[in-house]
């Protein structure tokens, strides 16, 4: 058994040119397909992003990307952020609304949205889900399940009379005991999916409707441009 | 061991059937149960993996005289690595909506072993043209394994095949199919066609010697 292994001994310097050898290769051939396809899914996403904007508010025909300015006000901006905030115009470049996402721990894992407000019904007028890892055939039937998705045609994001938070709080309620327009009606076998839903919405709109609304005058004003 | 001459065309045949790297090697078992729950998931996946084991096998076979033994390992990761990573971008620059489908498991191809065993095992023993066939044999065999169980967990589980309805609505779909349980059962169905037929083909085989003697 213990007979030596008769094999030559390979040089360092060997072992040392083919590591950095298949590493400058390797690298090549990352930075080619990188190069090469970096345009295509930049085009992609662009594409994949105004196709989800005008899905949850068909009369969009324009958007500006808004973040927080510095002095906390809402203004204009080129960043690509993680979670952005559109504010979306019609053919004739007034604002109809804004399409904001959001993110929230689902049953899985994180769950992203886009969802849009309407200034002129105060409430939430459309909903998608943009990436989800919930469980097949329960959690992800908050993306399919057609009662789940009605949610979204009118939920109510009223300001209270200081208009500097929600004046009732979006929540998920038992499948079948919706009664209010701020309520979310759940899904029976997704319960942890669809008030994660409602949690992540409350979050956002909580923070983004108030300044959304303060800043309505501010924003229309703006040149509408943009995508 | 007395070996006949392997023609080209044996080297791409026999990841089809005798060597099938998920019904005979049962190699890749991750992708092939978790990414199998509808038919287009499986058939991405599977042409994924064979573009992988296409180009790595190339580069392993091309590279095979300058990577010394000690480093093959890491030298071969790295070569899979690096086409999986290109692989990754090429489907999001084919579709956004594919690689969201995809999800974790295109990162994961890297540690499919069949792709490695195959580095291991043959394009680092083999010229290049050669390397190409087995690769393109084993992806094709892996591609269309990953099909066979795909279509029966979407037919089942969801009622279609490639999002086409093809049972009618009054079906009652088997949401275990569509879960990584129902890949098991899925691949426990298929393990055993194949490996009856397997046998009937070395039952006949041997009547065949019989008759012959």
């Amino acid at each position: 058994m213990n007979a030596p292994l008769i094999q030559p001994q390979t040089s360092a310097w060997s072992i040392y040119r083919a590591i950095v050898g298949i590493g400058v290769f390797c690298a090549l051939v990352i930075v080619i397909v990188f190069q090469s396809t970096a345009e295509r899914i930049k085009r992609n996403q662009e594409r994949f992003l105004a196709a989800a904007i005008s899905e949850v508010l068909p009369a969009t025909k324009s958007t500006i990307a808004v973040d927080l300015g510095e002095d906390g006000q809402l203004v204009a901006t080129t960043e690509s952020l993680t979670l952005p905030v559109f504010l979306s115009y019609d053919e004739q470049n007034r604002l109809v609304g804004a399409v904001l996402a959001a993110e929230g721990m689902g049953y899985q894992d994180n769950i992203r949205v886009l969802y849009s407000y309407s200034f002129e019904q105060h409430a939430i007028v459309g909903f998608k889900i943009l990436d989800s890892k919930e469980t097949p055939g329960l959690g992800d039937r908050v993306e399919i399940e057609p009662h789940f998705i009605a949610n979204f045609e009118a939920l109510d994001v009223r300001l209270n009379d200081n208009g500097d938070q929600l004046n009732n709080r979006i929540v998920t309620v038992k499948q079948g005991e919706k009664n209010n327009p701020w309520q979310i009606d759940g899904i029976t076998g997704a319960t942890i999916t669809s008030e994660a839903i409602g949690n992540l919405l409350n979050d956002s709109a909580g923070i983004w409707i108030p300044i959304l609304e303060r800043d309505a005058a501010t924003i229309e004003s703006m040149p509408a441009g943009g995508q | 061991m007395a070996t006949k001459k392997v023609t080209p065309t044996d080297e791409f045949v026999k990841g089809l059937w005798r060597d099938n790297p998920v019904f005979v090697q049962v190699l890749g078992m991750c992708p092939a149960l978790a990414v199998s729950n509808t038919a287009m998931n499986a058939l991405a996946m599977g042409l994924a993996t064979t573009f992988v084991l296409l180009m790595s096998g190339l580069s392993v076979s091309l590279l095979r005289n300058f990577i010394p033994r000690e480093a093959r390992i890491v030298s071969f990761i790295c070569i899979i690595a690096t086409f999986v990573t290109s692989v990754d971008y090429l489907i999001m620059a084919i579709s956004l909506e594919l690689h969201r489908a995809l999800g974790a498991f295109i990162a994961l191809i890297v540690v499919n072993c069949l792709i490695l065993g195959r580095a291991e095992a043959f394009a680092s023993k083999n010229n290049p043209g050669r390397a190409l066939l087995d690769g393109l044999g084993m992806g094709v065999g892996f591609t269309l394994a990953l099909l066979f169980i795909g279509v029966v967990r979407e037919i089942l589980g969801s009622g279609s095949i490639f999002g086409f309805a093809v049972l009618p609505d009054t079906f009652q779909t088997w949401t275990v199919m569509v879960l990584p349980s129902g890949g098991f059962f899925a691949m426990a169905l298929w393990l055993l066609i194949v490996n009856r037929l397997k046998q009937r083909e070395v039952e006949a085989a041997r009547q065949a010697q019989g008759v012959v003697s």
